[in-house]
């Protein structure tokens, strides 16, 4: 049966303790270890969603931790053993979305929105700088005739 | 029978609702002072009536009555009391009940609170207010009722997911919602001054204090969840980008940007249509973060209801209250002109700046966040946007607002030169330099990360206080306690900002991780902590079994501390949960998780060291507790303002 469980609850229902890298996979070489781990940080366990293999104790993770491992022994370079990992796995393993085709469209986003509203906010400061206080010296059109007709009589 | 009471309390609000949303907004398009008048007893009434119902809501669930479906779904008679009562929001029905009685409270507070409004304007915030109201009630009435009872009870509930079953998540959501709800303030009093047609100082006086209130919740929402995944989760993590908590994290940005553009409006007259348009998104941001996590658009670790009918409804909801909010907006921004006049150096630019870095870094998270739909939708990839992407892309723009932080705000309105500014600075710059020069010559080769973040939470907290004490002038510390509390929350606020920001690099650049094969009294070494397995026992709880071990601790030869973590193992609800044991202290927590039994007899056991991790919630406080200083300050009490200088303001 569905069930309902738990809404919003922000933070909720991580799918099992995690308890992530396991003693017995720890490499012996800590150089290699710690490229093994850091790789692991930017890929995707895929059963478990949102949680990278370095974090989730799923039996795919695992099995992911190991083969990033056994590529890093094998001699590969990291690029090498992720893109080993991508064309098994595709691109959804990848935390870091790659910057091709038009996910360069994500990581311009945000530099590119600074600009725009950089641009946006010093055109307003500028204005803001220009312009005289209101109802000081600008009158409208109605304002202006008023004070012609009362100076007229 | 409580049960029917409580679903007929619902309906009856749902009706008032409507009456509340109709009359006084024709009552205040034409001037007919007793429509007008009905939205204060109607707001009163539909706040009484939520309560009821959400309060047999909360009767069925601590009574454990399995003849209603969600209790089934969701509680266990044997859960303790504190989770009994805290799973009456601990399901999507439940929640949504919550939901709405805090917007109906809200309205209560507003015709409260709202004496020295305009009536018309009053009117008119409560009229959209129980609109807003109007939407949720549909809502909960026609696709998720939380009052729908069972042909045939069963014997015993489902139980409440065991993660949820914990002192810190019991109050997450209530204040989480009380945060996001109070956005719906800021949202009625925008449209409302929209319908209305007058933006003015008055108007920003009125709306600041809601804002912050809500800001403020939702601050607290926001530090008690991640605070939860830190220390339940299993390996101390405190922040994982995932959607649902960047639909909490993106109406906190925007409501950040709201109440300091809120201050320009009120001191200056100027940044009205920009301040409105904020107050539509912040509210519309608390929407989407509604939609996410109902509709199961996206794929989360959070696990909750996917029901495309309901996704579909608020969708709706969201459209429609947004939507028509940014129509009308596009119609009448143009009647609101900026009145003061400010140089290109002036505390009103600095908050410009700070408006354009917060609303800039929330369309960063919000991209991310909806990347992967857009790319699977439009070409047809899947791909996925995780930690990586977010920490490289929007950790830039808080580097930023911490390096501008104190120098915009030192700099006087109107106009001012950035040299006297940086000038009164010289001490906090070289300080601040100072510290993390040193804490990089001691870390030794290590990222420069550390450094850094000390650099920047130096910089920001004592340029806060630095920015304190110039105020006294020549008053001295009898001024300093004499000073407006707006001018201490701005301070402390500040301040928490700093100090957060400097836990989280600080965390990250130094954390010390430890992951071994123990055997039962063979001792091992983490860092300078030498850590002991005594031994493994079982225990039972009151619903679930657990498997405790117990580490004694000792530093520089001495005993430090007993940890005791624990597997737990809940049978009802068939899911196991880690509970670490910390040993808090100021500068570093020891975090120690234990796992599952090897072939050779010895226990997995993972160590970190963890610094500075309680100040990434100091400081979380500290930021709330400004923004309650700012809340209590004289003015908000007093002075309502241009047009009614004895009346009450909204606090």
């Amino acid at each position: 049966m569905k069930r309902n469980l738990i809404t919003l609850l922000a933070f909720v229902t991580f799918a099992a303790p995690v308890l992530a890298v396991q003693p017995d996979e720890i490499l012996t070489d800590p150089a290699l270890e710690a490229r093994a781990r850091d790789l692991s940080k930017d890929l995707r366990c895929l059963v478990c969603r949102n949680e990278s293999i370095d974090e989730s104790n799923a039996e795919l993770a695992r099995d992911l931790r190991l083969l990033v491992r056994e590529r890093l022994v094998a001699g590969d370079t990291d690029d090498e053993a992720i893109s080993y990992i991508v064309n098994r796995y595709g691109e959804y393993v990848l935390l870091r979305p790659t910057t091709s085709g038009a996910n360069w469209l994500l990581w311009a986003a945000g530099p590119v929105m600074l600009l725009i509203g950089a641009g946006v906010g010093g055109g307003f400061l500028r204005n803001r700088a220009k312009a005289t206080s209101q109802g000081e010296t600008d009158l409208s059109a109605d304002e202006k005739q008023r004070l012609a007709e009362i100076l007229k009589d | 029978m409580i049960t029917e009471l409580g679903h007929f309390a619902l309906i009856l609000a749902f009706l008032i609702a409507i009456v509340q949303m109709v009359v006084p907004l024709v009552g205040a398009h034409k001037r007919w002072p007793g429509w007008m008048a009905l939205a204060e007893p109607a707001a009163q009434a539909q706040f009484a009536f939520t309560a009821f119902a959400f309060a047999a809501l909360m009767w069925a669930f601590i009574t454990s009555d399995f003849s209603l479906l969600v209790v089934v779904q969701n509680s266990h008679s044997a859960k303790p009391m504190l989770y009994k009562i805290a799973g009456t929001w601990g399901n999507h029905e439940g929640s949504m009940l919550l939901w709405v009685l805090i917007v109906a409270l809200f309205g209560a507070l507003a015709s409260v609170f709202g004496e020295g409004l305009p009536p018309t304007l009053k009117a008119r915030v409560l009229s959209v207010q129980a609109a807003i109201g109007v939407a949720f009630f549909a809502f909960i009435l026609f696709t998720s009722n939380p009052f729908l009872r069972l042909a045939v009870p069963p014997m015993d509930g489902q139980d409440l997911n065991p993660l949820l079953q914990d002192p810190g998540l019991a109050f997450h959501p209530p204040f989480l919602y009380l945060g996001y709800v109070g956005l719906s303030m800021a949202f009625s009093f925008a449209v409302a001054a929209l319908i209305e047609g007058r933006v003015d100082a008055a108007w920003g006086r009125w709306v600041r204090p809601w804002t912050l209130a809500a800001w403020v919740f939702l601050t607290i929402g926001i530090g008690l969840g991640s605070w939860w995944a830190y220390y339940e989760l299993g390996w101390g993590g405190f922040w994982f980008w995932d959607p649902v908590e960047n639909a909490s994290f993106m109406p906190w940005l925007l409501a950040a940007a709201l109440l300091h553009s809120a201050i320009v409006v009120e001191k200056r007259e100027a940044l009205k249509s920009w301040t409105i348009l904020l107050a539509i998104l912040a509210f519309g941001f608390s929407l989407i973060g509604t939609f996410i996590v109902r509709s199961g658009l996206l794929t989360s670790v959070h696990a909750f209801a996917n029901d495309p009918e309901r996704g579909v409804f608020i969708l709706l909801i969201l459209g429609v209250f947004t939507g028509g909010a940014l129509l009308l907006f596009a119609l009448r921004a143009q009647t609101m002109e900026a009145k003061g006049v400010f140089s290109l150096i002036s505390r009103e630019s600095g908050l410009v700046v700070n408006n354009v870095l917060l609303a800039v870094s929330c369309f960063v998270v919000f991209f991310g966040t909806l990347w992967p739909v857009v790319a699977e939708m439009a070409f047809d990839r899947k791909l996925s946007v995780g930690p990586p992407f977010f920490d490289l892309a929007f950790s830039p723009f808080m580097v930023l607002l911490g390096l501008v932080l104190p120098v915009g705000a030192m700099l006087p309105w109107k106009r001012g030169r950035v040299k006297r500014t940086l000038w009164q600075l010289r001490y906090v710059f070289v300080l601040s330099l100072a510290l993390a020069a040193l804490a990089y010559a001691l870390q030794s080769g290590r990222s420069a990360l550390g450094p850094v973040g000390l650099f920047l939470g130096a910089w920001v907290v004592t340029g806060a206080f630095t920015d304190l004490w110039l105020r006294t002038g020549k008053g001295g510390v009898s001024r300093l306690i004499r000073l407006p509390r707006a001018d201490w929350g701005k301070a402390v606020a500040h301040a928490g900002l700093g100090v957060t920001i400097f836990a989280i690099a600080g965390l990250t650049a130094w954390e010390v991780e430890d992951i071994r094969v123990a055997e039962v009294n063979k001792p091992f070494k983490v860092a300078n902590y030498e850590l002991i397995l005594k031994g493994v026992r079982r225990e039972q709880g009151p619903n679930y079994f657990a498997t405790v071990a117990d580490i004694d601790v000792r530093h520089k030869g001495a005993a430090l501390t007993r940890l005791t973590p624990e597997k737990r193992d809940y049978p009802v609800a068939q899911m196991p949960t880690t509970e670490a044991s910390i040993d808090y202290r100021l500068t570093r927590d020891l975090y120690v998780v234990i796992g599952d039994q090897q072939s050779n007899g010895g226990w997995t056991v993972r160590t970190y060291i963890k610094p500075l991790a309680n100040w990434i919630w100091g400081g979380s406080i500290l930021m709330a507790l400004g923004g309650l200083l700012s809340l209590s300050d004289r003015r908000f009490r007093v002075a309502a303002g241009a047009r009614k200088p004895q009346g009450v303001p909204a606090e």
